[in-house]
């Protein structure tokens, strides 16, 4: 007979992560359909008014700006000293814990172990792919702003993106931002099933935990990265 | 003043005098040769005109660039023949406007141009090497075709010389030196996979001269003459961009300034030959278009005395002025270029749509071997923990 559960309640996303993923995941949806739309256009304009095309690049560099100014509000909230959202969390191959959990993480999806490593922040093995992500928003960033600011070719923006005019054609920015928004549905693919999988694995409200910014575990104590986190998410100090 | 403006009956028979004193004319004022060639006033000021809008100076500025014309000693040019087509030759000497092409290449005092000089063999090196000597730094020497550097250069020759060599001594020496079409500015499509040649550009074969490039397959005789004008009014080479090119010319996107482009921003695009939108005109992105990747001013300069240019004709642009072409601009007729190592007809988004499905499809799989399997029972674990 065991004992009845006690789920203890961990705030782990604060607000403006919540916010950043939102915008993300909106941008996302929003830049992949109007930039597959500018790649191989099947919208088809009544009359030369219409200015269809003409909106669709507006829009999709709306959501490219959004993307970015979400994403760099998201790393400079990441410098924050926090159990769950900051920048050490991203980097759990630099502890030994890290290596155990990942390790553990792998056993679990390759069928090996049931154990989940009940992770009440990120997963060990997804940070790994959001470090992978950020990547590729990298790479996004610059091969995007690069063409777009090729319509002024004397423009502030122009000057700044020099190093990736050297670096790649113009038919090759093309060519790698349309590789990287494959890419980044591919992510979008393994991230979706992931959390429904650990949602359901693991039961510890991974799915709503990105609205409501709570998680829940039957841990007594909660670890990140060595050092134990109270219900916030903020250290413990402990008194030596 | 007065004077200049002769009427052209008295053109005619001053032109047949003006072949006689050609040689005696040889260090005079541009005007004044124009003049003994026979070219008219009216004619002279039309080309003025046409000069300064090509160099994108505001129309105000033709008084000066024509009394600059006419105060300024004809400059000396070699024309170096390398591995080429001659298309750009051919398309300096088809210009419809003799008046044009005159300038090129009688009146700006042209002494070495191997294709339309009538001495040939040793005599022709000959008169190579005297005016590089004679003028040493004071010459300006346009370059046409690439310069294949392979196996020390010996793919290309001209009287026993290597192309390399020619051009290290012939641009070493010279002012500035003047890459006039594709492949003397990024070798082109010698250069294309598998190069066999080791064709390149003439700045890269020759570091360290001035060498201002005019790409283009081939080039705009226009931006040609429109360069060295700007030579002979300002004193100096004109802005350029970091490929080397002139700013006037190639300082805008095609597809920024094509007569297309509000079919494009409307979404009306040809997509297939002779459909309805081809036959109105509409954008040709679908159908390949490069001008959204290519910098030249085809749109406004237009080719053959400003007759038409492909995209106006029909045709998608083949970006044929950017470093790289042809490797970097194929397929011609598709938007995207192929993903590099995966086959001829791999596109990246069949590439992408194939990883998206393959990884969609795991994930399937993955879940239902998952939902199949028991669960822990969370008790235990937080024993162990
Ligand atoms: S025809 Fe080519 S250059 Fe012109 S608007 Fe269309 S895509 Fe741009």
């Amino acid at each position: 007979m065991s004992e009845p559960l006690v789920f203890k309640r961990y705030y782990v996303w604060e607000l403006p992560v919540r916010i950043c993923h939102w915008v993300n995941a909106l941008s996302i949806l929003i830049l992949s359909i109007t930039g597959f739309l500018i790649g191989k256009p099947v919208i088809a304009g009544v009359s030369p008014e219409s200015y269809l095309m003409g909106w669709v690049r507006f829009v999709h560099f709306i959501a490219g700006y959004a993307l970015l100014i979400s994403v760099v509000t998201r790393l400079l909230w990441s410098l924050r000293d926090h159990c769950f959202s900051g920048w050490r969390e991203y980097f759990p191959f630099l502890t030994r814990e890290g290596w155990r959990e990942i390790g553990m993480m792998l056993k679990f999806y390759f069928f090996i172990d049931r154990k989940t490593p009940d992770a009440v922040g990120h997963n060990p093995l997804a940070v790994t792919a959001y470090v992978g992500l950020f990547m590729i928003f990298m790479g996004m960033f610059a091969s995007g702003f690069a063409l777009y600011a090729e319509h002024a070719p004397s423009g502030v923006m122009h000057t700044v993106m020099k190093p990736v005019y050297i670096l790649l054609s113009t038919q090759g920015l093309h060519l790698y931002h349309h590789i990287g928004m494959w890419l980044i549905i591919c992510f979008v693919i393994n991230h979706i099933y992931s959390v429904w999988l650990l949602d359901v694995k693991e039961k510890g409200g991974e799915i709503t935990s990105i609205f409501s910014g709570y998680k829940y575990t039957t841990k007594v104590h909660v670890f990140s990265e060595g050092k134990e986190c109270d219900e916030n998410g903020c250290y413990i100090k402990v008194k030596k | 003043m007065s004077k200049q403006n002769v009427d052209t009956v008295c053109d005619t028979v001053k032109q047949s005098e003006g072949i006689k004193q050609k040689s005696e004319s040889a260090d005079g004022s541009i005007a004044e040769t124009l003049r003994r060639r026979g070219v008219s006033r009216r004619d002279f000021l039309k080309f003025c005109s046409a000069m300064t809008a090509a160099m994108a100076l505001p129309a105000s500025f033709a008084p000066r660039v024509a009394q600059a014309l006419e105060e300024s000693k004809k400059p000396t040019l070699v024309w170096l023949e390398m591995q080429s087509c001659t298309g750009d030759s051919e398309a300096l000497l088809r210009s419809a406007n003799p008046t044009v092409a005159e300038l090129i290449l009688d009146i700006l005092s042209v002494d070495y141009h191997e294709t339309i000089m009538a001495a040939a063999g040793h005599q022709a090196e000959e008169a190579l090497d005297k005016t590089i000597a004679a003028f040493k730094g004071k010459y300006i020497c346009v370059v046409e075709g690439s310069i294949a550097m392979k196996d020390g250069g010996i793919y290309g020759s001209t009287g026993g010389k290597s192309h390399v060599d020619r051009a290290r001594q012939v641009c070493g020496g010279a002012l500035a030196t003047i890459a006039v079409g594709t492949c003397a500015s990024y070798g082109g499509i010698a250069a294309a996979l598998p190069n066999p040649t080791g064709a390149v550009g003439v700045q890269e074969a020759v570091p360290g001269v001035t060498v201002i490039n005019l790409p283009g397959c081939p080039v705009n005789a226009d931006n040609l003459t429109a360069t060295i004008v700007h030579y002979l009014v300002f004193g100096k080479i004109p802005a350029l961009d970091s490929k080397g090119r002139p700013l006037f010319a190639y300082g805008k996107r095609i597809h920024d300034n094509c007569e297309r482009r509000p079919h494009f921003d409307a979404g009306q695009y040809v997509e297939k030959w002779g459909d309805e939108g081809h036959r109105k005109g509409f954008c040709l992105y679908k159908m390949g278009c490069k001008g959204p990747a290519t910098f030249h001013n085809c749109p406004t300069q237009r080719y053959n005395e400003k007759t038409s240019w492909p995209v106006a004709a029909g045709h998608p642009c083949a970006g044929c002025s950017e470093p790289q072409f042809w490797d970097a601009m194929g397929p011609m007729y598709k938007r995207l270029t192929n993903v590099p190592g995966f086959g001829i007809e791999q596109s990246a988004d069949k590439i992408g749509l194939g990883m998206a499905v393959g990884v969609g499809a795991a994930f399937a799989a993955h879940g239902l071997v998952s939902s199949l399997r028991k669960d822990k029972d969370p008790a235990e674990e937080t024993k162990e923990v």
